[in-house]
């Protein structure tokens, strides 16, 4: 290495230190505290002069690492690492981790605070896998996808509890609102692309929310919607003591009564959700509708020339992923019993995107990957409390970092030779 | 079977075609030649329906088409192969294929419709399970029409098949486009900078310039024509 380089990276990571000191200087370096009758600013410049030279340290030594053109070797070995997780390989983990949901509620080490996190995670499984449909395979960016799972979760809750129809009937309604929900989000972003389209629909997520917390009257505003039926195993609802004429799950198999018989019902039918999601999609990339959308979103102009009509096949696209977002809010309406607007906002969007991406746009296995990974990390970091948020943002700059196309970025083709094992 | 008349496109407020006429019959080969800019593309596109014409009428087999949608033009029977191939990359050369039927993916003719394209170019056949993005150009050429021809068409417009293509390869594409001509009686309308190959392929010939048809005639009449010599074959492209 040179002497020149030396001082370029000298100079840089001084600039570094700048930035980390006006960063740093108000943050952490003017601390309140509330003494008495107000607010008194005490300054600890020590930690904000410590901070300050990590980043010009870690700068420099980043810099003269770059200029030697090697990296960092834990670098390199975990990025392997993480290479080797193929699509290939990725067949026997869609099988093994099938298995192992279905006998994980039996699992000895299986307690409450487990099957709560596991149903979450496959929630967000489906969420985003029903997304994937619209960003991994037609290519529209869609930030505003939790539309369509509070326009779900609104459907199933009012005409629950408006009609009392039971969960079998609300589940497919709400799954046809939140596809008409859809369609209407379509039509006016037909003719939009990439940023744009992202723009428009990170807006249509933000009205639906709104209109929830305005529409007093139907949707009861910011109160939310109390007392959404729970789910019944088939007609045998999960009570202690049923009333007069019902028979109760535990009383009709003759069991000692348990809540965990609800949660283990529910992690069930969040898995077999999921599973149809997840077989929908996979069967529907090899129909012609599935393969316009993958057209689509690699060329529209050839396309066009090819005779595939872009508005059907975008509305379509929005419209399917949107109905199975609508069977995720059903599936939460009646789990939690309660909703509101609280639950809609712009970073369950933002989270539900993050899996998309950080799965490798399009990979089915890539966002199991990607749900267990982020919500499992956010679960996981739940005693760093206020840093729980920094753990998830460091952990998708490493994906980032790492596999920068996502978890698996291998698309796997829909069309293969006889015997031909790729 | 397909006559333009007048026809007047344009880009926001610039115009590309003022006014062309132009008529390709059935089963001829049809070349229009041209500069940059000439407004070459922009026909191509304004006939395919992904640009709209302002003015003029295109009518096809006595039908107007100048106001339909791309894709209800294709089922009509004009299929285009865009400039440039527009291979869809991360798709599987049969993907890609299975695509060019999307208008009539019916499944009845397919097997016999890819089997008719592999025929055609062998090596695609061997490339079915590969990813569009890693054939070279000119195995993409052959995909891009292959795609095309998946549609039936009875008329095939050709914007630029020769274009950063090999030498060697592109002699071959244009003895395939001679083949689909005869063989599979599709008319081709070929649109190319390559002037001498064009012309000398074509039996009528168009030259456009700044969005209108200046010269006409037989191929290889336009061949030996003075102002053609000067302007596009002498130190223009010379294969």
């Amino acid at each position: 290495m040179e002497k020149k380089d030396i001082i370029q990276s000298f100079k840089d990571s001084l600039f570094t230190g700048l930035i980390a000191l006006a960063l740093f200087g108000p943050i952490v370096g003017l601390r309140t505290v509330s003494k008495g009758e107000g607010l008194f600013i005490t300054p600890q410049w020590g930690v904000v002069f410590l901070l300050v030279g990590l980043c010009i340290l870690g700068r420099f030594l980043i810099n003269i690492n770059s200029a030697r053109r090697k990296e960092f070797k834990i670098f390199s070995t975990l990025s392997s690492k993480f290479s080797s997780i193929t699509e290939d390989k990725a067949k026997h983990f869609a099988i093994t981790g099938i298995l192992f949901a279905v006998v994980f509620p039996f699992l000895p080490f299986t307690d409450r605070y487990f099957m709560d996190v596991a149903i979450m995670i496959l929630t967000y499984i489906m969420l985003g896998w029903g997304l994937n449909i619209v960003v991994g395979l037609a290519g529209l960016l869609d930030l505003g996808y939790v539309a369509f799972y509070a326009v779900g979760a609104y459907s199933y809750a009012l005409i629950a509890t408006t009609f009392g129809w039971s969960f079998w009937i609300c589940l497919p309604l709400a799954g046809v609102f939140a596809a008409f929900f859809g369609i209407l989000l379509g039509f006016p972003v037909l003719r939009l692309r990439g940023d744009y389209l992202a723009i428009v629909t990170l807006g249509f997520g933000e009205i639906i929310r709104i209109i929830l917390i305005n529409w007093y009257e139907v949707t009861n505003g910011p109160d939310g919607i109390t007392g959404i039926p729970r789910p019944s195993f088939f007609g045998l609802p999960f009570k202690r003591s049923p009333d007069e004429g019902e028979t109760s799950f535990h009383l009709f198999f003759n069991l000692e009564y348990s809540t965990m018989h609800r949660i283990i019902f529910l992690y069930y039918l969040i898995l077999v959700l999921a599973l149809i999601t997840n077989y929908f999609t996979l069967k529907i990339r090899k129909l012609p509708v599935g393969r316009a959308w993958e057209a689509l979103r690699e060329d529209e102009i050839a396309c066009k020339s090819l005779g595939v009509n872009p508005t059907n096949t975008k509305l379509t696209a929005f419209a399917i992923g949107a109905m199975f977002g609508g069977f995720a809010g059903s599936f939460f309406a009646t789990r939690q019993a309660f909703i509101s607007p609280e639950s809609f906002t712009f970073i369950e969007s933002a989270i539900i995107v993050a899996i998309v991406v950080l799965g490798g746009m399009g990979s089915q296995t890539g966002v199991v990957l990607a749900s267990i990974f982020l919500i499992g990390i956010t679960e996981m970091f739940r005693d760093l409390e206020q840093f729980r948020m920094i753990a998830f943002g460091g952990a998708m700059v490493l994906i980032m970092v790492f596999k920068p196309k996502g978890i698996l970025a291998n698309r796997k083709p829909t069309i293969l030779m006889h015997g031909d094992k790729k | 079977m397909l006559k333009i008349t007048n026809v007047e496109t344009f880009y926001g407020k610039i115009q590309a075609l003022r006014g062309v006429d132009l008529d390709v019959n059935d089963g001829e080969i049809v070349s229009l030649i041209g500069s940059n800019g000439a407004g070459k593309s922009t026909l191509l596109m304004t006939i395919s329906g992904v640009n709209k014409a302002r003015r003029g009428n295109i009518v096809f087999n006595g039908k107007n088409i100048e106001n339909k949608d791309p894709h209800k033009i294709v089922d009509m029977g004009i299929c285009q192969v865009p400039e440039g191939r527009r291979i869809f990359s991360r798709l599987t050369v049969e993907e890609n294929l299975r695509l060019g039927a999307h208008a009539n993916e019916k499944g009845k003719h397919f097997e016999n419709d890819i089997k008719e394209v592999y025929d055609l170019f062998p090596v695609l056949s061997d490339r079915k399970t590969q990813r569009g993005g890693t054939l070279s150009g000119g195995e993409q050429q052959m995909l891009a029409i292959g795609r095309a021809l998946m549609s039936k068409p009875k008329v095939l417009l050709l914007d630029e098949p020769s274009l950063g293509i090999a030498p060697k390869l592109v002699n071959q594409i244009f003895v395939s486009i001679k083949n689909i001509n005869k063989e599979k009686n599709v008319t081709i309308f070929l649109v190319e900078q390559n002037a001498k190959k064009a012309l000398e392929l074509a039996d009528r010939a168009y030259v456009l310039v700044n969005g209108k048809v200046t010269i006409k005639g037989p191929g290889q009449e336009l061949l030996k024509n003075k102002d053609i010599q000067a302007a596009y074959l002498e130190g223009g492209a010379k294969n």
